[in-house]
Parts: structure tokens; C-alpha cells; sequence
């Protein structure tokens, strides 16, 4: 069978999608693209079955918030990194046929964060979505299972975003255990 | 003949009720099986050919609590397993004991944070805590022949 | 006490009702009505491998829907590292996938090696080669044992602790700790190796061919194993590109995927090795693709050994900036007095950029996601774990197979449950 020969997916994208390629970033060797929100899931779909590309797997899906103030005007893709809004949403596609990954981002609002999912193009952006979902308080439009992945389904608040705290309690030491103790819940029988 | 000469020599032992019911109870305590993260695989090891808990009358793991005595919390105990772990605890038949194996199960050990109790003995009582990250088996055995010597130590007066 | 007793039952019918109603459109309806058996399967259970949790709809004893409930094992272990400096939140790793914690090790602190821009002396690197096969070889042993009581035998559990003990013996000689080694440090390893490791490793390459072999000779051509494990769990190679699922559950199926090959690490590029492939995809060739997995280890294993002996050399990083220096230079060296008081007390500062790195490990693609502040302690670090993702294609996997087929198909898939909620 004839392999075709690889394409540039930066150029590739660039083609077809144009304006909708906000940055493009290159970091240690890594490609780092910026596609805007809604034509995410195209582009996404685009990289895995054009020839020359075939993203066929999904490596990771991770979320990064940009609390409280590393993003905004200031962040203009100059210099500095290109962060227009709080958080943002990585997808890390590889390719097995080229033998290469490839970061795929965007960025969703601070107040009510929203994205379309990837479920269609990947299956495995299933679970990798719902755990953003459940810890990053994202919504991924259109996911077919809404509910809470690893924290229960009663718990308040989202534990990976920048203004959860960390939830530690006091270390006990010699000089305030008596006072820790008081207040520390103990089993009975 | 032989027999008769045998049991002759052997003569009488006294003890009391509260001795005898003590050390059955140590010679034969078996343990839930039960692993929650890493000191599951210490404890394991444990059982396994090389430290060989047999050798205390624990090479039966119950995996119903119905069945067993002692319940060895072993490894870390988050929010969301807590309400199981209770739940496993008041299955378990009187008399019943725990073992809390492990820093994060004693005290939360390295993870402080939202996620996991700091201490299971927030959410239910434990006789012998066992300290470790994990802790090596000889840990677990020196812990388990600890929890013996409080069994031995046990009053009628105390049985509920 | 009877409004009391009813108000009761009425709450409890209400919480099933309710139960019932965040299930529809995840089970069939035919489950809702009565038709089929809803079974709750763990977190407590002998053979789901940890706190996992099942809910399976049966017909008869055909697995209609499997529904994965995870969580139970949430650590926030990545939360807690945003709140340590790179170095200090390194033991942290080691207890995710607690099988091997050398891999976990060996991914973070290439990832740190990644956004630092940090070389690694060769003498480290095979170092870490070695560490890293035998964690292989530790956790395919585990593997192994478990499974084959999920299966029913019984003994091969007391032969696979018996060499492991073996291995956690001489990761205690290297670090000093069983099992949470933390000895896979960014820039190196923690020190260099006793002076007695490498009579033990030699020995222990001597005897283990055999042990695999006896391994072998209990499992292989045995037809109860074969019976249970061949033909049940087929993983289509698509699908499990689909599911992303790596490592031997994706090599069973025949894609010739193996990272130590295809994106080299840690020198890997330069031993040789095979990468044993599957044909079926089903539960006896993920079996048989370990047991040689084994034997290809210990081929990386001798290779590593004699080049260990030639090697010599710094066993970290020269750079100070980012290594602290030896414990004989402090007395003598006020330079070394302060890069260790910074290194041990701020850390260092890491650019404000983001890097994704991946290693094999004994379970598949582990990758590490790092987010810098340009600061000692990281934004925002994510782990992709292999476990994850094969829980996560569970339900596919198992879909119209016996309820007892799905306690071989989850030792198969090998999972954690430490790796997959971290």
C-alpha cells in the first residue's frame, strides 16, 4: 500500500480553516495549534482523517485555568503566550502511521465554560472529557453522559480550578494536638 | 497403649474461660479481603510465599465481611470510599477488629487535601495503627502480633 | 413508630425511584421494567483489581451494559503537586500506579527534564533503563499472579511474590524503599548504584529465564487457562485505537505500538529488542504477549547490565541550577552550601509553558501534561494514565461476554486502580 507523504499540519490547517487558527505555538519541539471554539470538533475531525495527517489516537485531553490573572489582553501571542480567555483545553493527538503528536487548544470562558465535544471523532474523549467536566467544571456541549466521573456525585465545586483550596487540614505537632484533637472527629462503635 | 501413655503424661491444664476464648481467637483471625492502594500489594506479599501470614492462622481471606474478623484498612481512604468502608465495618460479625496499615489510612499520610480522610479513624474504630509507606510486611506481621496481645489481654467484663 | 416506619420506606422507595432515573438512557429500558438483572459488582470485590465498580445489565448471564464507576481511589494527586515545588512533589508520583512506581518516576521527571531543557548523563540513563525493566518485570508478576487467581489458579500467585520479592530487594538496595522508590529524580537518579547491586541483578538474570519458563509450563498449554482465555475479549484493533488503549491491550490486537520503539527514550533506541505482537486480541494473547514481555526485559536487562560496568560518570546532572551537588562537596564548597540551601528550600523556576511527555509503561502510555507559572511550583500538572483509558473501554470490550468472563477480561486489560483516578 502506498503511504502518502506527510503533510504539515500547521499549513494543512491554515488551508482549510484560515482565521479560525488563532496562534500557533512551538515549544521544546511540541506544535501547539489554537483553533477557535467552534470549529473545534471540524478541526479535530479534519486532522484525523485528512492523508498526509491521520491524528488516528487520542492521547490526552487536559485542562489548564489561567487563575487570576494570566490571561486576558495582556496575553496577546507576542512574547508572551496567547491566553485570551481562563481556561483552556488541550487535546494531544498522535499519529501512529507518522509517528508524530500534535497539541490542539482552545480556550473557553471564565464564567460559563463551554466546548463542544470531541466524543464523535474519538470515543476515548469520552471519559477524558467528563473528567475535565467533573474537575475543571466544564461543559462539553453535546456529551452523551453528563454526570460526575471521580468525585461523588453530591460534592460541591470543581477541586482542579486555580480557586479550590487544596482542603488540608492543620499538621498535628506536639504543641497543638491537644487542640486539634478537640475539634478531629472520632469513630465509635 | 501408646495412646493411654500419652494422654496420661499430658496430665490437666487449668485456664480460665476468658484465657482459652482469647487464644482461639488469636490462632484463628481471619481478615477481610480487602485492599484499597498501595499497602494492598505490601499486603499481599505478606500472604504471599515469601512472609506467609499462615503462619498466624490468617492464610484464609474472607471476601465477605459476614465471615470475617479483622479488617485491615490498608492503603488510602478517600471521600467517595468512605461511606463503603463504614458500611463493610458494620457488616463485619462482633467480635471484630482494624488494623489501620499505613500512613494514609493512620493519618492521611503525604495527601493532605480534599480528597481523602485524614485518618480512618474518623469514620471507625482501630485498635493497632501501623506506620509506613507502605510499610513492609514485617511491619504488618509486628502490627498483627500487637493486635494479639491486645485480644489476649481482653476481659469478659469488656465482651459486648 | 409506624409514621416513622413508613415515612422510611417511603424515602427509600423514593431514592430507588430516583436511582432508577439518573440510570435511563445509560441502561436499557428493558433493565427499568424488570427484564434484565442490574448487578452491582465492587468497590469491594476480590477480582476487579482495587476499588473499582461495575454495574452490569445481565440477560441471564449475558453482559448486556457495563457501567464503570470510578473514583473511589481519588487522590488529588494532582492538585497537591500545584501545590509543591517540582522536586518535592516527585514521591507523589510513585504511589499513582503503584505497581510501578519507577515508571511513574521516569515520566514526571522527563517531563521536568522537557520543560527545563535538562540533560540526562548516560550513566543515569542506563541506570533508569534498568529501574525501569525490572519495574516491568515486578509489575507483569503481579499481573500475573492476580489473574491467574481470578482464573482459578491458585498457585501461581506464591511463585510470581517469590521473585518479586526478589526485585523489591534490589530496588531496596537502590533507594532504600520497597515499592515507593522515588529514586528516578529530574536530571538523574537519586545516587549511584551500591556496589553490591550488580552481583544481585546478575544473579537474578541467571535464575529468572527458568522461573519464567516454570511460569509458563503451569499457564500456557494448560486447557482449563486456555478455555477461559481464548476467544473471550476480543479487542478489535480499531476499537482499541479508538479507545485509545496502548501497551500490551493494543499489541494483543496486532498494532505495532510500543513507545520504547517508536519514540525512544532514555537511550532506548539503542538496545535491542523485539516487540512481542498478539494475533486474536483476546485474553490469551495479552497473556502470552507478557510472559515474552518478560523474557524481552530481560534481554534489555542484560544488555543494560554489562554496559553499566563500562559506563562510568556522573549519575545526574552536572547542573547545579537544577541538581543539587554531592553530599563531599558541602564541606568544601560555598558555592555547593547555597545551591543546596535553594534547591532545598525554593527549587527552581520553571518557564511558563506547557510540555506533554510520554514513556511505556508496564500497563501502556503514561503521559504527563506539565503547565509552568514561571515559578518554582507548576499551573496546572495532568496525568494521562493507561488504566484510565482501559476502563474506559471496558464497556465495549465486555459487551455480550459471560459475567464470569469479565473477571478475565479486567485482569487482562491490566489495570490500577491507583493509575486510573490518581
Amino acid at each position: 500500500m502506498q503511504i502518502p507523504a506527510a503533510r504539515d499540519p500547521v499549513s494543512a490547517l491554515r488551508e482549510t480553516f484560515g482565521a479560525d487558527i488563532l496562534h500557533v505555538k512551538e515549544f521544546r519541539g511540541e506544535t501547539t495549534i489554537v483553533v477557535s471554539v467552534w470549529r473545534l470538533p471540524e478541526a479535530l475531525d479534519f486532522l484525523r482523517i485528512s492523508a498526509g495527517l491521520v491524528y488516528n489516537m487520542l492521547s490526552d485531553v487536559s485542562a489548564v485555568d489561567y487563575y487570576p490573572d494570566d490571561y486576558g489582553a495582556a496575553f496577546d501571542g507576542g512574547a508572551r503566550d496567547f491566553r485570551p480567555q481562563r481556561f483552556a483545553v488541550s487535546y494531544h493527538i498522535l499519529s501512529l502511521l507518522y509517528n508524530r503528536r500534535l497539541r490542539v487548544k482552545a480556550f473557553a470562558d471564565g464564567e460559563d465554560p463551554r466546548l463542544p465535544t470531541a466524543t464523535m471523532v474519538w470515543p476515548a474523549a469520552d471519559w477524558l472529557e467528563r473528567e475535565i467536566a467533573d474537575m475543571m467544571g466544564i461543559v462539553f456541549e453535546g456529551h452523551p453522559d453528563q454526570r460526575r466521573l471521580l468525585m461523588p456525585e453530591d460534592w460541591f465545586g470543581h477541586p482542579h480550578r486555580r480557586d479550590y483550596p487544596l482542603g488540608k487540614e492543620t499538621v498535628a505537632f506536639s504543641f497543638n494536638e491537644a487542640e486539634i484533637r478537640k475539634h478531629k472527629p472520632f469513630a465509635r462503635d | 497403649m501408646g495412646v493411654s501413655e500419652k494422654l496420661g503424661n499430658l496430665g490437666v491444664v487449668t485456664t480460665t474461660v476468658e484465657q482459652a476464648v482469647n487464644w482461639a481467637r488469636t490462632g484463628a483471625m481471619w481478615p477481610l479481603l480487602f485492599g484499597l492502594a498501595c499497602c494492598a500489594i505490601e499486603y499481599m506479599s505478606s500472604q504471599a510465599s515469601s512472609y506467609d501470614l499462615s503462619r498466624f492462622g490468617m492464610e484464609l481471606n474472607r471476601a465477605t465481611p459476614r465471615q470475617a474478623d479483622l479488617l485491615i484498612v490498608s492503603g488510602r481512604l478517600t471521600r467517595k470510599m468512605a461511606p463503603v468502608v463504614r458500611q463493610l465495618y458494620d457488616q463485619m460479625a462482633e467480635p471484630k477488629w482494624v488494623i489501620s496499615m499505613g500512613d494514609c489510612a493512620s493519618c492521611g499520610g503525604v495527601y493532605n487535601n480534599y480528597a481523602i480522610v485524614q485518618g480512618v479513624d474518623e469514620i471507625i474504630p482501630v485498635d493497632v495503627y501501623i506506620a509506613g509507606c507502605p510499610p513492609r510486611p514485617e511491619q504488618l506481621l509486628h502490627g498483627i502480633l500487637t493486635l494479639h496481645e491486645k485480644v489476649k489481654g481482653e476481659r469478659i467484663a469488656d465482651w459486648a | 413508630m409506624a409514621v416513622a416506619e413508613r415515612y422510611q420506606s417511603i424515602e427509600e422507595q423514593r431514592r430507588w425511584e430516583g436511582s432508577f432515573d439518573q440510570l435511563r438512557g445509560l441502561v436499557s429500558e428493558r433493565a427499568i421494567t424488570g427484564e434484565t438483572m442490574l448487578l452491582n459488582m465492587g468497590p469491594h470485590h476480590p477480582s476487579t483489581h482495587g476499588v473499582l465498580r461495575l454495574l452490569l445489565e445481565l440477560d441471564g448471564e449475558q453482559i448486556i451494559t457495563c457501567l464503570p464507576d470510578i473514583g473511589f481511589l481519588h487522590t488529588g494527586i494532582e492538585k497537591s503537586i500545584e501545590d509543591k515545588s517540582y522536586e518535592k512533589a516527585l514521591p507523589l508520583t510513585d504511589r499513582m500506579d503503584y505497581l510501578s512506581p519507577m515508571s511513574n518516576n521516569m515520566v514526571y521527571a522527563s517531563a521536568v527534564e522537557k520543560l527545563l531543557a535538562l540533560d540526562v548523563p548516560e550513566r543515569a540513563q542506563i541506570i533508569r533503563v534498568i529501574c525501569l525493566e525490572l519495574a516491568r518485570c515486578a509489575s507483569h508478576l503481579v499481573w500475573l499472579g492476580t489473574h491467574a487467581i481470578d482464573m482459578g489458579a491458585m498457585s501461581v500467585l506464591l511463585y510470581a511474590f517469590r521473585e518479586r520479592e526478589r526485585i523489591l530487594g534490589m530496588f531496596e538496595m537502590l533507594s532504600g524503599q520497597r515499592m515507593m522508590s522515588s529514586y528516578i529524580r529530574p536530571g538523574g537518579v537519586w545516587r549511584d548504584v551500591p556496589a553490591d547491586f550488580l552481583p544481585t541483578i546478575k544473579q537474578f538474570l541467571a535464575d529468572f529465564p527458568a522461573k519464567v519458563d516454570d511460569y509458563e509450563a503451569l499457564l500456557t498449554r494448560n486447557p482449563i487457562w486456555k478455555d477461559r482465555a481464548q476467544g473471550v475479549g476480543v479487542i478489535e484493533p480499531d476499537i482499541a485505537l479508538a479507545h485509545g488503549m496502548t501497551g500490551p491491550a493494543l499489541r494483543g490486537s496486532g498494532v505495532n505500538w510500543d513507545l520504547r520503539k517508536a519514540q525512544p527514550y532514555s537511550g532506548y533506541e539503542t538496545y535491542e529488542f523485539n516487540v512481542p505482537l498478539g494475533e486474536h486480541g483476546d485474553v490469551y494473547d495479552r497473556y502470552l504477549i507478557r510472559i515474552q514481555e518478560f523474557r524481552e526485559s530481560m534481554k534489555i536487562l542484560n544488555q543494560a547490565v554489562a554496559r553499566l560496568e563500562r559506563v562510568q560518570g556522573p549519575y545526574r546532572s552536572e547542573n547545579r541550577k537544577y541538581c543539587p551537588p554531592l553530599r563531599s562537596e558541602l564541606g568544601q564548597s560555598m558555592e555547593a552550601v547555597i545551591h543546596h540551601f535553594k534547591l532545598w528550600t525554593y527549587g527552581y523556576d520553571a518557564p511558563d509553558d506547557e510540555i506533554y511527555c510520554a514513556i511505556e509503561s508496564p500497563r501502556g502510555e503514561i503521559g504527563c501534561y506539565i503547565h509552568g507559572t514561571g515559578a518554582n511550583k507548576p499551573r496546572r500538572v495532568h496525568f494521562k494514565t493507561p488504566s484510565f483509558m482501559h476502563i474506559s473501554a471496558l464497556p465495549v470490550v465486555s459487551k455480550g461476554y459471560l459475567l464470569a468472563d469479565m473477571v478475565a477480561i479486567i485482569g487482562s486489560v491490566d489495570i490500577v486502580l491507583g493509575d486510573c483516578d490518581r
